[in-house]
């Protein structure tokens, strides 16, 4: 498995590189599909002028990333060369130490016990022995272009976000892979399943090449590729998402709770991620969602106690680092109240710049509930299977988010894989997809039309962002379907008969 | 009998204590324009600002200028406004720049505690004192530069908080702005060099300026004494080639239409210069004059023509013809956007330093709305081909539809040299509602100022004289070497995208619609659960059903 996963590490890494030496990287970093005003290297730059001239980077309306993203960037921007030279020997005396530790860690996984839970990092010692592959992979590519420009190390830390996340996404799916088949034997051998589903079921030869092929989806998916040349922060929110989800399936809930404060920290909306992540440690745990029992409330409280806390850590931290609570109004505000309207291909811009003014306010409210509102009913129904609901969640929050951009959608797009089994029950993956690839092509063709051409307007563009969230909607809506008619037939038998005999057909009610 | 006579006391003492005075300088321009520039001065020695008293008797002074001082405790106001533009590589030197549109820039005094109320009602009575729609500004507007523009007058206040500065690039000056600004002077428009104004011939010509400077100064050399001064200008570029049949011959009749016959009897002095510095034995000057006066502006020696209409004489017809040759300014400025499409932009901002030898710092400024957001690390300057690193920046970056970037730059110009200042900008989307009724004729952006201390090539004269020409004791000279000089660029006219204005309620419609999509498929399947699909029984069999049910006897099925 290691020799495809590091070819793919290499070509995606490859392919950046090369993007990032020709023209076409000025180009991609400019296109509104690519970056918002949340996330454009451009507006990191500006804020780190900014911070050079002495001003607040918030003191104007250009810079929305968190203190802790611009004093990061500050740092590796200014001592570039250190942090590369250290991380690396770091890593390699880390991975030394580290692979005994895992050998002995894989001896005694058998005797594994409950109580290791809160601070167990199973998964971390596999993860950074990856890290290594990354960093050497980054090293050749950067023997190969040498390049003078002062931010040229930046594209490392991009490059190595993605491969973080598709690390993260493939371990991640690995261990979901393995529970997903150890579940269905323990319901085969109870008996839960009905007769005629077996071919409903899983094998693992068919399983095997799916965390591959997560990877692949999310690594040389040409939406990630865009959004990683444009040097967009999206990508490194995706990788700290992509970490959370790591870490929640291998069992750490510290981790998992420190990382979803972070990435709530960054965006706001992967607070929706709380839920799903809850119902996977307590399903892990055998703890009944009960709302009369203790240990439920305990284990809650626990959880919630961790991720408030470490994003009051970090909250602290960024005021300590900046001095002032300014960053507030200028990060979550500016996400909230949806002030720049540049055309994305989310559904705020148009529908704000043409709203009237009295009812901007309610439909701002209306408009950011989405995210939030099928929070509980998702979880009420998809209890039992939290990872399809972090699926769900991420998919939700990058249709409904205030300035989405495509590195939001190639997230949850890599799941795709992870879901092929539902293949079959998919009603319109046809007409989905194509509507996808159309819109994807018609963007830069119809802000061409408007922006520069002047041909077209902005109705043009509008309707190609309409009917890509129409897309999206109906490709995640399916999926849900799809998953929750498989277990409907996995309980009551694929093929359902009538009453009088004659085949039936299945339908809500 | 005695309170008459205390009255008419007071009155004298009054008289004593205000004067007025009055000034028309013509100068034929090298591009065969001619430039004639009004100045009238009142000077007042009293305090507007003192706690508790009140002044109340106005002779000379505008009543209406004086209450706004002293209800807002303005310390300096300058306010311009000016239709078309100030060509100085063809004309040269204005004796006072003005940018296109309407410029207001306030020092209030230290007391004030709530500058920005007190700016916001300011603009809006000036408004309504010069009919012009000074009301447009508001925070979005205002900038505080923090270099460019010092006080003029007395006291050396440096703290700029204090300080607003304001354009409307867009305001369009006519006759409505000139009425008020007439009836300002005490002998309105009825004698003295005031009967000139007439509208038709005023807005008829390639350039019209006109302002109001309000002012304490010092009365004499050691500032024992403190006064107010108002001084109101009118500049005006005439085009004779237009109107003249091509012949370089001028008139004051051609010009005005109307001829100077007296002073106005409240001026204690009141004068005609002609500039004949260009070429003195081309002009032809009728009636002749055997004054001559020389002054020393704006670097330049020139030899004037002067006629004095208190001096009564045969009325003024005066006719010269022919043109010489002008000083280069040494000083000049131009900008443009450029790029193209409606997503970003660049402002070029080109400063031009003709002194054969010397350079010399200038400080520029630019207030940029906050649609068009500009990326200060993007920032260049290049002089000689060469990166050259301004020496201060201050840079406030804009908030939103709150308050406009303010860029201010000290930049060393080298000699003979073209300096040219580079920012990107994005252009962003705005609210329907926020666009101005013509939306694809785009938005202004103020003039960028550049201010600097030029090295003159004759020695300035900084010593105070009373009966200095009013045009030359503008700007006070403090030092010989130097003289103090304002550019003010083009303003650009920049487009931003536009949504479709016929759209709103097809938007939100469509809008909600996709997003209803996504909760209607999202709610029923959150809400409702797989069944097998029983077809319903057909009518017949449920009426049947139904009697069944009512007698009792077992259903069909």
């Amino acid at each position: 498995m290691a020799a495809p996963l590091t070819l793919l590490l290499i070509v995606a890494v490859t392919i950046r590189a090369v993007l990032f030496r020709s023209s076409l990287a000025e180009l991609i970093s400019a296109r509104v599909e690519v970056v918002s005003p949340l996330n454009a290297w451009k507006r990191v730059v500006e804020g780190l002028a900014l911070l050079d001239l002495g001003v607040s980077p918030y003191s104007g309306d250009v810079f929305h990333e968190t203190p802790l993203m611009i004093y990061l960037f500050h740092f590796t921007v200014d001592y570039a060369e250190i942090v590369f030279i250290v991380s690396a020997y770091f890593v390699d005396c880390l991975s030394c130490f580290l692979k005994p530790l895992d050998r002995a860690k894989m001896a005694i996984n058998s005797n594994y016990l409950k109580s290791d839970l809160l601070f167990n990092f199973p998964g971390c010692c596999e993860l950074i022995s990856w890290f290594i592959t990354i960093i050497v992979c980054l090293c050749f590519c950067k023997f190969h272009f040498l390049c003078t420009c002062k931010y040229t190390d930046v594209r490392l830390c991009h490059q190595i976000a993605d491969g973080i996340t598709a690390l993260a996404l493939y371990l991640s799916i690995q261990t979901y892979n393995k529970d997903v088949f150890r579940k269905q034997k323990y319901a085969l051998e109870s008996d839960r399943y009905s007769a005629d589903c077996l071919e409903l079921l899983r094998s693992p030869k068919e399983m095997f090449y799916i965390p591959l092929k997560v990877a692949m989806f999310y690594l040389l998916n040409p939406f990630t590729i865009l959004s990683c040349v444009a040097k967009s922060t999206c990508g490194l929110n995706n990788a700290i998402i992509a970490l959370f989800i790591f870490c929640t399936l291998k069992g750490s809930a510290l981790l998992s709770g420190i990382l979803l404060a972070l990435a709530t920290y960054q965006s706001i909306y992967p607070l929706t991620l709380f839920a799903p992540a809850l119902l996977f440690f307590l399903q892990r745990l055998y703890i009944p969602v009960n709302l009369r029992r203790s240990s439920f409330w305990f284990f809650t409280l626990q959880y919630a106690f961790m991720y408030v806390g470490s994003l009051v850590v970090i909250t602290g931290l960024s005021f300590f680092l900046l001095g002032s609570w300014d960053f507030i109004p200028s990060v979550y505000g500016f996400i909230f109240s949806v002030p720049d309207l540049t055309p994305n291909i989310g559904l705020f811009w148009y529908f704000f710049a043409e709203m009237f003014e009295h009812f901007r306010l309610f439909f701002s409210c209306v408009f950011q509930i989405n995210v939030f509102f099928y929070t509980i009913p998702l979880s009420i129904k998809l209890k039992e299977h939290p990872v399809f609901l972090i699926f769900m969640q991420i998919a939700i929050i990058s249709i409904f988010k205030s300035y989405p951009t495509v590195g939001d959608v190639a997230l949850y797009m890599a799941f795709l894989p992870a879901w092929s089994h539902l293949y079959r029950f998919l009603r319109n993956i046809f007409l989905v997809s194509c509507v996808l690839l159309a819109c994807s092509a018609l963007f830069p063709v119809l802000w061409h039309l408007w922006i520069y051409a002047g041909s077209a307007n902005s109705n043009f563009y509008y309707a190609i962002t309409l009917l890509f969230n129409f897309g999206q909607i109906l490709l995640v809506a399916d999926y849900f379907y799809a998953y929750l008619r498989r277990e409907h037939h996995l309980t009551h038998g694929l093929y359902l008969k009538k009453k009088d005999g004659t085949e039936a057909t299945l339908v809500l009610k | 009998m005695l309170i008459l006579s205390s009255l008419l006391l007071f009155i004298l003492l009054a008289a004593a204590r205000d004067e007025f005075q009055e000034e028309l300088v013509i100068r034929p321009l090298h591009s065969g324009d001619i430039y004639a520039s009004f100045q009238f001065r009142t000077l007042w020695d009293t305090d507007f600002l003192q706690e508790g008293q009140k002044v109340s008797h106005y002779r000379l002074f505008p009543k209406s200028l004086g209450q706004v001082l002293s209800k807002f405790s303005v310390r300096e106001l300058h306010i311009s406004f000016t239709q078309g533009f100030w060509r100085t590589m063809q004309w040269g030197q204005p004796f006072i720049p003005s940018p296109p549109g309407a410029e207001l820039w306030v020092w209030f005094h230290d007391t004030v505690s709530d500058v920005d109320g007190n700016w916001k009602e300011l603009t809006n009575v000036l408004s309504g004192i010069f009919c012009a729609s000074l009301n447009f500004i508001d925070l979005t507007n205002t900038v505080q530069p923090s270099a460019s523009f010092k006080p003029l007058g007395l006291g050396n206040a440096t703290d700029h908080r204090f300080l607003r500065y304001a354009t409307l690039p867009r305001e369009i000056v006519c006759t409505e702005n000139l009425t008020p600004w007439k009836k300002l002077l005490p002998c309105g428009s009825k004698a003295g060099l005031a009967v000139l104004m007439k509208s038709e011939k005023l807005f008829h010509s390639s350039f019209h300026s006109q302002a109001v400077h309000i002012r304490p100064i010092c009365q004499d050399e050691q500032c024992s004494s403190k006064a107010w001064e108002l001084r109101q200008t009118l500049n005006v570029v005439f085009d004779l080639h237009t109107s003249g049949q091509g012949k370089k011959e001028w008139s004051l009749f051609k010009m005005f239409s109307r001829t100077l016959t007296e002073a106005c009897p409240l001026a204690s002095s009141s004068k005609v210069y002609v500039d004949i510095t260009d070429n003195p034995e081309l002009f032809e000057l009728s009636p002749a004059t055997p004054l001559l006066g020389q002054a020393v502006v704006l670097g330049d020696r020139r030899t004037y023509s002067v006629y004095d209409l208190i001096m009564p004489t045969s009325s003024m017809v005066l006719s010269p013809c022919a043109l010489g040759d002008m000083l280069r300014p040494l000083l000049h400025a131009e900008r443009y956007v450029a790029g193209f499409g409606l997503q970003t932009g660049e402002i070029h901002t080109v400063i031009y330093n003709n002194h054969p030898y010397r350079a010399f710092p200038v400080l520029l400024m630019d207030s940029v709305p906050w649609y068009l957001q500009l990326y200060i690390h993007t920032l260049t300057v290049t002089s000689k081909s060469r990166d050259n690193k301004p020496s201060y920046i201050h840079y406030q970056p804009a908030k939103d539809r709150h308050r406009p970037h303010l860029l201010e730059m000290l930049i060393q110009l080298p000699p003979h040299s073209m300096t040219e200042v580079t920012v990107q900008f994005e252009r962003a989307l705005l609210k329907w509602t926020e666009y101005t009724p013509d939306p694809n004729h785009g938005f202004y952006v103020g003039s960028s100022v550049v201010s600097a201390l030029v090295p003159s090539m004759v020695a300035m004269r900084t010593n105070f004289t009373q009966d200095q020409p009013l045009f030359s004791s503008f700007v006070p000279v403090k030092e010989e070497s130097s003289y103090f000089v304002r550019v003010y660029t083009e303003p650009l006219l920049v487009n931003l995208p536009t949504p479709d204005f016929s759209m709103p309620y097809n938007v939100i419609c469509l809008t909600c619609t996709v997003v209803a999509v996504g909760y209607g498929s999202f709610y029923n399947l959150l809400t409702r659960t797989f069944q097998v699909d029983e077809p319903s029984p057909p009518l017949s069999k449920r009426l049947a059903n139904l009697i069944r049910r009512m007698r009792g006897v077992p259903l069909l099925t």
